[in-house]
């Protein structure tokens, strides 16, 4: 019974976590149709930076250090979205193409910069005592983590369906051509989600530190993921990116568990069901 | 007119089809003898280019059935309605810009040859397909431009090329979309001419959406408003309907 | 004028062994195996219109299927090779039915995720792959009995697949079905209504290109004698790609020129500077922004301009 308790826990911490990475891609995805290769590398700056930041100001708090991440990383973003990106608005594959080029570069100075060992991320203090729940004990930090996830995915909600920056995109997601003929910004529109899509991924870094901890490497291993997160959940859905990050969560999960070696193949599995008879996603709109 | 086959060359029956809440094709049946030279006419946004669409397997219909001589293809994927002997041309012109004239037409003859799996021998070597498409061009008065890029070439060239390919596949039933838009009077007195001269076996479905620079080359008229169908019937007697004057009354 | 050009460097090619020392005959034997596999590629990129991410993946299995059939399980090069490029093949079969459900991005997203997963695969089953380690110690195969351990004798082996795969998807291209993938990947719409079956077209095509991806991979495991997780990773994928878009997607020359290019850069970048990877994503950017359409057609365009 504590074995999947213990793995359900886990299966969620990692959907939150998977959430905290996907979304931005999603978003990035849905309003600029952009495959933003980047988005691993932008992740796996948000942990490096909590690796070095909080091993060297021991007390650092990590919300404040994600916010610091995020920041920082989304102005990273920023720029490349302007000086690289826009010059690419008639070439989409070249757009991809750059993404992919800028996540090397970024891997390979975070090599140069950190070295090439695994660098763990403390757990904050506060939150290393295990919480009692029902007779069992969890780690605090995991529960937490999912807790970000939901907070994120709310203010992502309600950010795109009570504000007038949400409804602006939202208009450029559904027509771009319709949005920028009303008078909407549509590039400023770009950077600033761009720039959003980035930053959640760098805060999303930082949180998930003290599970994965920051190596080289580590943007390889979660880019993939981001996209069997949004292939299956359906390009430009939020809820979708939601969904499809927990069933990823508890299959992977589960799957590493049960059969550690086929874990790899149980991963894609869901991804070939949904292509097989929904190609546009669970709750995609757009057909990719 | 006594119709050569006893099953009709095109059967639409109930045919809807809607995007969301737009109701684009609302309940279409329509019946086209063999031989026949039917105009499908109607204001813009009346659903015509939709149903040629749907005919022709472009876009799936939400209910209803579509007879192609007696073949159920509502199901069926474009290729294959072409194999049964469908053929269309398109309202925006989308052939082949950086190829050849003649290599267009090559391509529009392939498209139903066992020959257009071959891997192992290039294409200039079959000199028969080659000869054909020039034999196609030399009808339409093209085949001077043979071995010019289609970008190259006059619109009203382009439109002639592409009913050439459409032609060239000797086709049962021939969709055309707006066949004469968009091309100067000297143009359409040619084109025109092209259509008035296709055999009588293949069956002449147009769109048109100017109705007097058609009519001559009609037999019978079907006019769409809003994705139904008013009127259809004999050419004159469509004309002469009240129905007509009041949709293109507002026109 | 042409034919002097042309005989002259198959000259060169065919006498290489001849004059030059055993790291360029290397080289060389190299920059004919990355060309193999960038040619393969652009059958998908170029000529099909159709962008992956994951070709590695022909590459790597093939190789991986050659290297545990002859080392672990006995069996003889030739058996091995047949069955290596029959499992690459059925593979390429699996994996189009899956990315060929999406066009464009999502094309590209799907290769690069099952291209992952392969590579994921590799390292983690390490009981079978050997994992991180790779699998070392192997042979090179010696077709009628004439052994391809010098430089030179490889080079000629490789020097005779490439020519005959260069050949062959020359004609391809050139073929009726060629022409017809190539008016699939301008205008699939239409091709569709002149009666051709625009998935039936591409998929065959994903499977042809997977086949030569897989050739490739079994001259690069005979070369190296060694096979690392590494080779189906998303940077080995990418290199074949830049290759192919830097030299030019539209003609058969252009991915080779890329690919010599990517792989000479490869070699001298890293004597210099460790960081290959970092350049790599610099050429990329430089390539895409500056370059788009590739190295062979701006030089193609300079050469009429000289001409005048």
């Amino acid at each position: 019974m504590q074995f999947w308790i213990i793995q359900g826990l886990n299966s969620l911490s990692l959907g939150g976590l998977l959430f905290l990475l996907s979304s931005g891609f999603s978003l990035i995805f849905g309003l600029m149709r952009l495959a933003n290769l980047t988005h691993g590398a932008f992740f796996m700056l948000g942990t490096y930076f909590a690796a070095v930041a909080m091993r060297s100001y021991t007390g650092l708090n990590i919300w404040v250090t994600a916010l610091g991440a995020g920041l920082a990383v989304a102005a990273i973003g920023g720029l490349f979205e302007r000086l690289v990106l826009t010059r690419l608005k008639t070439n989409p594959l070249g757009q991809v193409l750059v993404t992919l080029g800028m996540s090397f570069i970024i891997s390979d100075a975070c090599l140069v910069l950190w070295g090439g060992d695994s660098i763990p991320v403390p757990t904050p203090h506060n939150l290393q005592a295990p919480t009692r729940l029902f007779g069992f004990v969890f780690p605090t930090y995991r529960l937490v983590l999912v807790g970000c996830a939901v907070a994120t995915a709310i203010a992502l909600y309600l950010l795109m369906d009570r504000t007038r920056l949400g409804a602006m995109i939202r208009a450029g997601v559904d027509d771009r051509q319709m949005a920028r003929a009303v008078g909407i910004p549509v590039s400023n529109l770009f950077t600033i989600v761009f720039c959003l899509g980035a930053g959640i991924a760098g805060a999303g870094g930082v949180l998930g530190g003290p599970i994965l901890s920051a190596y080289p490497g580590l943007d390889a291993d979660m880019l993939p993921l981001a996209l069997i997160v949004v292939i299956l959940g359906g390009i430009g859905s939020l809820i979708g990116a939601f969904i499809g990050s927990f069933i990823i969560g508890f299959v992977y999960t589960f799957g590493t568990a049960l059969f550690p070696e086929l874990a790899y193949i149980i991963l894609f599995l869901p991804m070939i069901f949904v292509i097989a008879f929904r190609p546009q996603g669970l709750f995609g709109r757009l057909s990719a | 007119m006594t119709p050569l086959t006893p099953v009709h060359a095109l059967k639409i029956i109930e045919l809807n089809k809607a995007f969301g809440g737009l109701r684009v094709t609302q309940n279409v049946s329509l019946k086209i003898r063999q031989g026949e030279r039917r105009l499908i006419i109607g204001p813009n946004g009346a659903g015509k280019t939709t149903l040629f669409n749907q005919i022709n397997g472009d876009m799936r219909p939400n209910s209803g059935k579509i007879e192609l001589f007696g073949t159920d293809v509502t199901a069926l994927a474009p290729y294959r309605r072409a194999h049964l002997g469908l053929s269309r041309t398109y309202q925006i012109i989308t052939l082949f810009t950086g190829d050849t004239l003649e290599h267009n037409v090559t391509l529009g003859l392939l498209g139903l040859l066992p020959s257009r799996w071959q891997m192992w021998r290039p294409l200039s070597f079959y000199r028969d397909l080659a000869n054909e498409a020039r034999r196609t061009l030399d009808a339409v008065g093209l085949l001077h431009l043979a071995d010019h890029p289609f970008s190259e070439i006059a619109y009203g060239e382009k439109r002639r090329v592409e009913l050439a390919m459409a032609l060239a596949q000797k086709p049962r039933v021939l969709l055309l979309d707006e066949p004469l838009a968009g091309l100067s009077n000297s143009e359409r007195t040619t084109v025109k001419s092209l259509i008035a001269s296709i055999p009588r076996q293949t069956t002449v479905i147009m769109i048109e959406h100017d109705m007097d620079t058609a009519l001559d080359l009609a037999e019978t008229v079907t006019l769409l408003n809003y994705g139904r169908v008013i009127v259809d019937g004999e050419r004159d007697a469509v004309i002469a309907d009240e129905r007509t004057r009041e949709v293109y009354l507002g026109d | 004028m042409k034919w002097i050009a042309s005989a002259a460097f198959a000259a060169l090619l065919l006498s290489l062994p001849l004059f030059a020392g055993d790291f360029y005959i290397n080289l060389a034997s190299q920059i004919l195996i990355a060309a193999i596999f960038a040619l393969s590629l652009n059958l998908l990129v170029g000529f099909g219109g159709m962008t992956s991410l994951g070709h590695a993946s022909y590459l790597g299995v093939a190789a991986y299927f050659s290297a545990l059939l002859t080392s672990r399980y006995g069996f003889g090069h030739g058996p091995a090779a047949l069955i290596s490029i029959a499992g690459t093949i059925a593979m390429a079969a699996f994996f189009g039915t899956i990315a060929l459900r999406a066009t464009g991005l999502g094309f590209l997203m799907i290769t690069l995720a099952l291209s992952q997963v392969l590579w994921g695969l590799a390292y983690r089953m390490s009981n079978i792959t050997n994992g991180d380690n790779g699998i070392a110690g192997l042979t090179r195969p010696a077709p009628f009995g004439i052994s391809l351990d010098s430089a030179g004798a490889f080079y000629w082996f490789a020097l005779i697949v490439a020519s005959f795969a260069f050949l062959m998807m020359a004609i391809f291209v050139s073929s009726s079905f060629g022409s017809s993938l190539k008016g699939v990947r301008d205008q699939p719409r239409r091709m569709a209504a002149l009666g051709f079956n625009p998935w039936m077209i591409r998929w065959i095509t994903f499977i042809y290109a997977g086949f030569w991806g897989g050739v490739s991979g079994l001259l690069f495991v005979y070369y190296n004698k060694y096979i690392h997780p590494t080779s189906l990773s998303i940077t080995s994928s990418a290199e074949a790609l830049l290759g192919v878009i830097a030299g030019g997607t539209g003609t058969l020359g252009g991915p080779v020129v890329g690919a010599t290019l990517v792989l000479l850069l490869k070699n001298y970048a890293s004597a210099y500077i460790e960081r290959w990877n970092m350049l790599l994503g610099l050429v990329f950017l430089f390539i895409v922004l500056v370059m788009p359409t590739g190295i062979v057609p701006g030089l193609s365009k300079l050469a009429t301009r000289f001409r005048k």
